[in-house]
């Protein structure tokens, strides 16, 4: 255990330092022409040591330094309380919570979808292709529709950036969950004839669980669909709340730092509800007999 | 008759057999003569063109209806999620057995397999043969009076294969089912089987059927006796008259 972590720590950890001198580099390179150009205004020369201070630490860089970030995470985090506007948690949680309704009703339908589609052939030629068709929609412009027609029927708040989380989840448990169901090979469902079971009992004895390590892949894209999805839909609401309104906000006023570091508590949160997944996901598969790797 | 990508092809022809009660009847032939084919139809998985076939007095699908049979397929086809005991109890599962019925037929037919102890692992820590003998248990389970064996033991080295061929042959004698067992190799056809089909291809038909002069009796080196070598000899001609070897 101890050596599988310093194995894989120490191959991380480089990449991370390595990643955190080429940004300083390039934050320097960046910002420098703004620095210079209000020396030049104020007529007086900089210093080279000057110029790099300066570059690390304005108001509103091009790009904003790793320090500068992670200081402005931790004062919207850990330096606000909750409840504040101004807190990240409080906008981090907006967020969540339409991605986890997005993510659980996108989930029911795809599962359902997926069943039927195994179930009928003409679901599996008439409800496949829709559910293709569905994902060459840009997004970026279906989000704002479904914003709108949802509001103009009084359907506001939390539920139209779920729908819109739903609508990006529903699509890789379908195309999984279709592909785990059909995985029992022809040996194992003649076997199940030989005992004259009937198709619900093959769906529950013999598709469900042999669908279940393809449930999960799925569910990992899914949920950062989902959160994709919840993000997009809160940009044509106007900013009022949540990691999206954040970004616009920021963008509105130049407040890079704060774009950025909305994108990397978004990034976090991600990481987070995958990996979550994931340690169901090998509880789950342990208890299902999975080999130990 | 199956279709296939140039018509139909037909998989089994004339073919006129009777199974009685408490035998070992084994069907050997080359690849494509139709025994496992043969083995569907009398478990009601494929549907034969013409003829009649009767499993207990029964049409084969009512047979399958019924439960019938047990059927072991040449793959173990175990279910990896799991354990060897709940792979066992699923056709119990299927066929409404209470649960403390289902323990006690579990543990009934795993000590029947030798298998006592192993109740708890998952297929994947079971050797190839381990397996195939828990496949066998399912199939036990449900107490059908008859067995379909295809070709159960083929995947397994020789060294596994003559030790399962011995337990199957004391498993037979102590629980009296009825056994139709394919397999393509010689010397299990003839150590197990009262009788043997010897069967012929394109369109797979029976070429010959033996009746076996060997006791009941039967270890492991009866196959150095001279006996077992008169019939061994009088399958393979069975064959060679038939055209299995021509390539």
């Amino acid at each position: 255990m101890m050596r599988s972590l310093s194995r894989h720590f120490l191959p991380v950890l480089t990449v991370v330092l390595l990643l955190v001198a080429v940004w300083y580099a390039a934050a320097v390179a960046m910002n420098a022409k703004w620095t210079l150009d209000q020396a030049e205004r104020a007529d007086r020369s900089v210093a080279p040591a000057e110029l790099v201070r300066d570059t690390l630490s304005q108001d509103r860089p091009k790009l904003p330094a790793p320090h500068q970030i992670a200081g402005e995470l931790w004062d919207t985090t850990v330096g606000k309380k909750i409840t504040s506007k101004r807190s990240l948690v409080y906008h981090a949680w907006i967020t969540l919570s339409a991605t986890l309704s997005g993510f659980v009703i996108g989930t029911v339908l795809g599962i359902v979808l997926a069943i039927g589609i195994v179930h009928s052939r003409s679901m599996d030629l008439s409800v496949m292709p829709w559910a293709i068709a569905s994902q060459t929609v840009p997004i970026l412009a279906l989000a704002p529709m479904i914003i709108v027609v949802l509001n103009s029927v009084g359907v506001t708040g939390l539920l139209p950036k779920a729908t819109i989380s739903a609508y990006l989840s529903f699509f890789p448990v379908v195309v999984g969950m279709v592909a785990g169901l059909r995985s029992p090979d022809r040996l194992q469902l003649d076997l199940l004839r030989t005992y004259h079971a009937d198709r619900s009992q093959a769906f529950r004895k013999l598709r469900w669980p042999a669908s279940v390590p393809y449930l999960f892949t799925s569910l990992k894209v899914g949920i950062a669909a989902s959160l994709i999805g919840a993000i997009v839909g809160e940009l044509p609401t106007g900013a009022v709340a949540g990691l999206g309104a954040r970004l616009l906000a920021g963008s509105y006023y130049g407040q890079t730092v704060q774009i950025w570091s909305a994108l990397f508590a978004a990034a976090l949160l991600a990481a987070l509800l995958v990996g979550l997944l994931g340690l169901i996901q090998r509880i789950t598969l342990h208890r299902m007999g999975a080999m130990e790797r | 008759m199956f279709p296939s990508a140039d018509g139909e092809v037909r998989a089994l022809d004339r073919v006129n057999l009777e199974i009685g009660r408490g035998e070992f009847v084994s069907f050997i032939g080359p690849s494509g003569c139709g025994k496992t084919s043969f083995l569907r139809l009398v478990a009601g998985l494929e549907h034969p063109t013409g003829g009649e076939l009767e499993v207990n007095g029964l049409s084969p699908d009512e047979a399958r209806q019924s439960r019938a049979y047990g059927y072991v397929f040449q793959a173990a086809g175990l279910l990896p999620w799991r354990t060897i005991a709940r792979n066992i109890a699923l056709p119990l599962e299927i066929m409404g057995y209470s649960r403390a019925e289902q323990k006690d037929r579990i543990a009934r037919v795993l000590s029947l397999v030798e298998l006592d102890g192993f109740g708890r692992k998952f297929p994947w820590q079971l050797s190839g043969g381990m397996q195939q003998r828990a496949s066998i248990a399912r199939a036990l389970s449900f107490d059908a009076d008859l067995l379909l064996m295809d070709e159960p033991f083929g995947a397994l080295d020789e060294i596994v294969r003559d030790r399962l061929n011995g337990q199957l042959r004391d498993l037979w004698k102590r629980t009296e089912k009825t056994i139709a067992f394919v397999t393509h190799s010689i010397l299990e056809a003839v150590y197990l089987s009262t009788r043997i089909v010897v069967m012929s291809p394109r369109p797979g038909r029976i070429h010959r059927v033996i009746e076996s002069t060997l006791p009941d009796e039967r270890p492991l080196d009866i196959r150095d006796s001279p006996e077992f070598a008169t019939l061994a000899h009088e399958v393979r001609e069975g064959l060679r008259a038939g055209h299995s070897y021509d390539a």
